[in-house]
């Protein structure tokens, strides 16, 4: 069969489970008077859609910052915006100015769900296809599953069809970077990823990488000359880009710094609910928060993450190939989320897209990581009532990544690029790494599962009402760590050859 | 590359995935089917057997054969473990979560029955020789075709009945005649008729199947039939099987004395000649031609606009529907229609039998013929021709071209079944996947000479698309939906007929071109 018919065939399955999971809950349904981000996003419509530009960001008398004020980059805001024309065309009650607040109707929710829909197909998923049929090795048939898996991943589909938010659209404008840069178009690739900045500041966790990718390259390509000037188009790439983004933000610097004010909400603390981050797990033994003053944990984050990035960066400023990219994408979306401040359990979803980029390479551990990462969301997926999808998409997501990827055959110690643990742990007699692995694999998958289950059906003893979350987060905390540190090691390890390279697939 | 594929396990998981991707509909739309089948779960499992048939709390009553109301008393045992409610006959239209939840899931496990038939079938077609890449083996693409098919996927596990299952007993039951095993083949018809009686539609191809090539174990040299070889004992076994299974199935019902009963909740011929939405038949076409020369009619002054019967078909709803200019057709008419529709094929399997893949082809003319000229036949019937047709469209290039257009047609007739709009990402998208699957790897499978459809079939195809764009998109968009709501469905089930009435006749035509010559399987 021809490449064109099973890549539509992968993108059709991928449209009807997002659909099909879209048919359940979403968060805060019927649950005045916050409700959840499904209110949030459509209340932003309607502030944007009524009020004037000025006033999107400001506390006024119509706009209760209180009340799911907006506190993304304007980007979002635009996109509201444009919805909220949509919606208007549709139904007015929709975005009317106060009296909309907490709409509910089924209608609603299939147009909400249907904006998801469009911009999922406009700029996600082409960039996902794209990326598999061009920056994949093997043969078509290969890249075909590995598109069906990237496709298939549980965690973006639950939160941005079940949980509802728009987590396609940035990490999608990311994927397009990622994407230009691996074809060698340096100035677009920036350009998108200043987009994917523009849409959620959380795009901070990759920005890095882009940076230290694009610094490396324009210092091999020499510093004078074809460096610079390189250098020189990117750098005002990126700051055309922004400046068209903020642009009517930009007259007033009150505008613009009150702007930045609401999206970085320094005042929100440390972590907030049950994220499978080091401090939220941490403070299971040591209370952070209160032997620390704000500020102080504030900078304890700032120097823990930074040190944790500092590593993967510097090596890719070094060897700014896309190989080490990919890697530290996902070192530092990962120290970003395991270390930064003000986490959110959806941010698992920024280090799960390098992740998927990795599914090629690295299937096994890309697989198990991927696993652990919507785990790690089950108590939000428990409160919006996601449970039946959850549970479909998950197991339907690691049987066919595992057969279609031939995950489990090919885990040999250079196909997990292990080689570098033997030179580490030279101390110990000599081990079957791949199949301590393996059976690490095992376990945890079984761990997950019965974590799982007994989340579902098993209440809380009284005095420990929090205990099934803490223990989901701890968990995949402990899968978030072990992924960290095994990345770096890879980031610094020999890269594959492409003999190997093309031998394991 | 070793693709994982080429591993045997590409059927097991084929299956699998199909049915994660039903668990995800589990909170889709269902039709008044869902409440059908939970009233039929509530009066099996609280009243006395003597009551079944006679229970008319709900106007849902129960209107299936004996075997199958067992079925659903052996369900409704475990559907009190979700939620006892369900099962109480006074709870009318009765859907809390647990219970859309069994109710989901009784269908997706008990459909284990069609991916086993489904097994089985892969197992009976002719593998190519060479080594071939698995995505173009003939039982591949089988496989894909009867378990991913759009079809079963959207009136089973959307819609909302109980088909997979029922499937499953009939392409088992082929499978065995294909295997030669027609004793088991017999009885899982047997079987299947007393779970569904819509099945009587292709059991004139059964009997005369049996009787030929089963009952007479020799033919002359010529292929016609040697009397002498009658085989007594072998019409005994048969006569035993099927009498069996249905005193087992009628025969209590038959000693309490409630057989008219039964029958009667059985053949309710109080409906009208087409359903609510026509299914594309030779019917439909006979309405709009009415419709159209009473419109002529009154246009010309031949017909006096107050003496036609009041036009009822705005509504699109009703159940009886009046012709003005054309003669009113009875249950007998269509009756007598269907019977002569499907002689030629029965005829041809008595002189001239091909083995079981003649059954087949004969089977699927039955389905089609009463499907084409039956009473009161629902758009789902077509299923009954569409899942045995794939069989024959994976082995033979001519069969491939009139499984195309016939799936085509008939699953895009089924679009109608689903006409939410939070469903329609859902429809489209999953009818597409089944198309570009079926016209890619067919056209892979029999590569070769040519394309496999003729320059015709292809435009009326392509008019399909157009069909839809403007029946889903431009309608309901465009001010004729206040004045004319019934439009759309009319002119899908009229473009539609006219594809399934040239796929019965291709169908037709390829069986017996085949008589002449017999070598050819």
């Amino acid at each position: 069969m021809q490449t064109w018919s099973l890549v539509s065939i992968c993108v059709l399955l991928g449209v009807v489970v997002r659909w099909g999971v879209s048919l359940n809950s979403y968060s805060g349904a019927g649950k005045p008077p916050m409700f959840g981000d499904y209110e949030a996003q459509r209340h932003w419509q309607e502030v944007t859609y009524n009020l004037p530009l000025q006033e999107w960001y400001f506390n006024t008398t119509d706009n209760d910052l209180n009340y799911w004020g907006l506190d993304y980059p304007p980007l979002t805001a635009y996109h509201s915006w444009i919805c909220a024309y949509v919606a208007k065309i549709i139904n007015p009650d929709w975005v009317e100015l106060h009296k909309s607040r907490g709409y509910e109707s089924l209608t609603h929710k299939l147009f909400m769900r249907t904006t998801v829909l469009v911009a999922d197909l406009l700029i996600y998923i082409p960039a996902v296809v794209f990326y598999c049929l061009y920056l994949t090795d093997g043969s078509s048939k290969k890249k075909v599953s590995t598109l069906l898996c990237f496709l298939l991943y549980p965690g973006l589909i639950l939160i941005d069809y079940g949980h509802f938010q728009y987590n396609g659209v940035s990490l999608g404008f990311a994927l397009w970077g990622v994407l230009a840069l691996g074809l060698g178009w340096d100035v677009s690739g920036s350009m998108a990823f200043s987009l994917a900045l523009n849409y959620k500041q959380m795009e901070l966790y990759h920005a890095l990488p882009f940076f230290c990718y694009l610094l490396g390259k324009c210092i091999k390509a020499g510093p004078m000359g074809r460096g610079l000037f390189l250098l020189v188009r990117i750098a005002a790439t990126v700051l055309a880009t922004f400046a068209l983004c903020w642009l009517p933000f930009l007259s007033d610097p009150s505008q613009a710094l009150q702007v930045v004010r609401r999206i970085f909400p320094v005042a929100r603390g440390l972590f907030e609910d049950k994220v499978a981050n080091t401090w939220c797990s941490l403070n299971t033994l040591i209370k952070i928060r209160s032997i620390m003053s704000g500020d102080s944990q504030l900078y304890l984050s700032l120097a823990c993450t930074l040190l944790a990035v500092l590593p993967s960066c510097f090596r890719l400023l070094t060897k700014p190939t896309f190989w080490h990219f990919k890697l530290a994408l996902v070192n530092s979306s990962l120290a970003f989320f395991l270390f930064s401040y003000q986490v959110h359990e959806k941010s698992i979803l920024l280090a799960a897209l390098p992740v998927c980029l990795l599914l090629n390479d690295l299937p096994l551990i890309a697989i198990w990581f991927l696993q652990a990462s919507t785990f790690s969301m089950l108590p939000l997926f428990l409160k919006d009532g996601l449970l039946v999808p959850y549970v479909v998409t998950s197991l339907a997501f690691l049987f066919f990544s595992l057969y279609l990827l031939s995950a489990l055959d090919h885990c040999s110690e250079d196909e997990l690029r292990m080689g570098a643990y033997n030179k580490l742990l030279v101390f110990l007699p000599k081990l079957d790494l791949a199949c301590i692995v393996r059976w690490k694999f095992y376990v945890s998958v079984a761990v997950m599962a019965v974590l799982s289950i007994v989340s579902v059906a098993l209440v809380p003893p009284p005095h420990l009402p929090d205990l099934f979350p803490v223990l989901v987060s701890t968990t995949a905390f402990l899968h978030f760590f072990g992924t960290f540190v095994y990345f770096n090691v890879v980031q610094f390890s020999e890269p594959p050859s492409r003999k190997s390279q093309k031998k394991s697939n | 590359m070793a693709a994982p594929v080429d591993s045997g396990y590409w059927f097991p998981a084929l299956a699998l995935g199909v049915s994660f991707l039903k668990c995800l509909f589990i909170n889709a739309y269902h039709s008044t089917d869902f409440e059908v089948h939970r009233n039929w779960l509530a009066i099996t499992h609280s009243l006395p057997v003597s009551r079944w048939y006679h229970e008319n709390t709900s106007e849902w009553t129960l209107d299936y054969p004996p075997l199958f109301a067992w079925f659903e008393f052996g369900l409704s045992h475990v559907a009190q473990h979700f939620d006892r409610n369900m099962l109480q006959v006074e709870n009318l239209n009765y859907a809390s979560p647990s219970t859309v939840l069994f109710q989901r899931l009784s269908v997706i496990f008990t459909d284990v029955v069609f991916i086993y038939a489904a097994r089985e079938c892969c197992r009976c077609v002719q593998e190519q020789k060479g080594p071939r890449d698995v995505l173009s083996r003939p039982s591949f693409v089988l496989a894909v075709l009867l378990l991913w098919n759009f079809g079963l996927l959207i009136v089973d596990h959307i819609h909302f009945q109980y088909n997979g299952f029922l499937f499953g007993v009939l392409l088992l039951s082929v499978a065995k005649h294909l295997q030669s095993q027609h004793l088991q083949g017999a009885l899982l018809f047997a079987v299947l008729l007393n779970l569904k009686h819509i099945y009587l539609y292709v059991a004139p191809a059964y009997g005369i199947y049996l009787l030929r090539s089963y009952c007479f174990s020799q033919d002359n040299k010529d292929g016609s039939i040697r009397w002498a070889s009658f085989s007594p004992l072998r019409l005994l076994a048969l006569g035993s099987i099927v009498v069996s299974v249905c005193a087992l199935s009628f025969g209590p019902f038959v000693a309490m004395g409630q057989l008219p009963q039964v029958l009667s909740r059985l053949f309710p011929f109080k409906r009208g000649l087409c359903h609510a939405y026509w299914a594309p038949n030779i019917w439909a076409l006979y309405n709009i031609l009415d419709k159209g020369l009473a419109v002529l009619g009154v246009r010309l002054k031949l017909l006096d606009e107050a003496g036609l019967p009041r036009a009822s078909m705005t509504g699109g709803l009703v159940q009886e529907f009046q012709h003005s200019v054309l003669p009113s057709v009875s249950p007998s008419v269509t009756l007598v229609c269907t019977l002569l529709s499907i002689l030629p094929a029965v005829a041809s399997i008595w002189l001239r039998p091909r083995g079981a893949r003649g059954f087949l082809r004969c089977l699927l003319l039955c389905a089609l013929g009463s499907f084409m000229f039956g009473w009161h036949v629902h758009e789902k019937a077509i299923l009954i021709a569409i899942l045995p047709l794939s069989i024959l469209a994976v082995e033979s290039r001519e069969d491939a071209g009139i499984f195309l257009v016939l799936t085509t047609t008939g699953h895009y007739s089924l679009f109608p079944l689903l006409f939410t709009p939070a469903e329609f990402p859902i429809k489209v998208s999953l009818m597409l996947m089944f198309t570009v699957f079926s016209f890619t790897a067919l056209r892979k499978l029999h590569s070769g000479q040519g394309s496999l459809l003729r320059p015709l079939e292809v435009i009326y195809l392509l008019g399909l698309v157009v069909v839809a764009i403007a029946c889903e998109v431009v309608f309901p968009l465009s001010p004729w939906q206040q004045k004319l709501p019934f439009l759309p469905l009319l002119a899908t089930s009229v473009y539609c007929s006219a594809g399934i009435c040239y796929s019965f006749l291709r169908l037709y035509v390829s069986l017996l071109r085949r008589d002449d010559k017999p070598k050819q399987l």
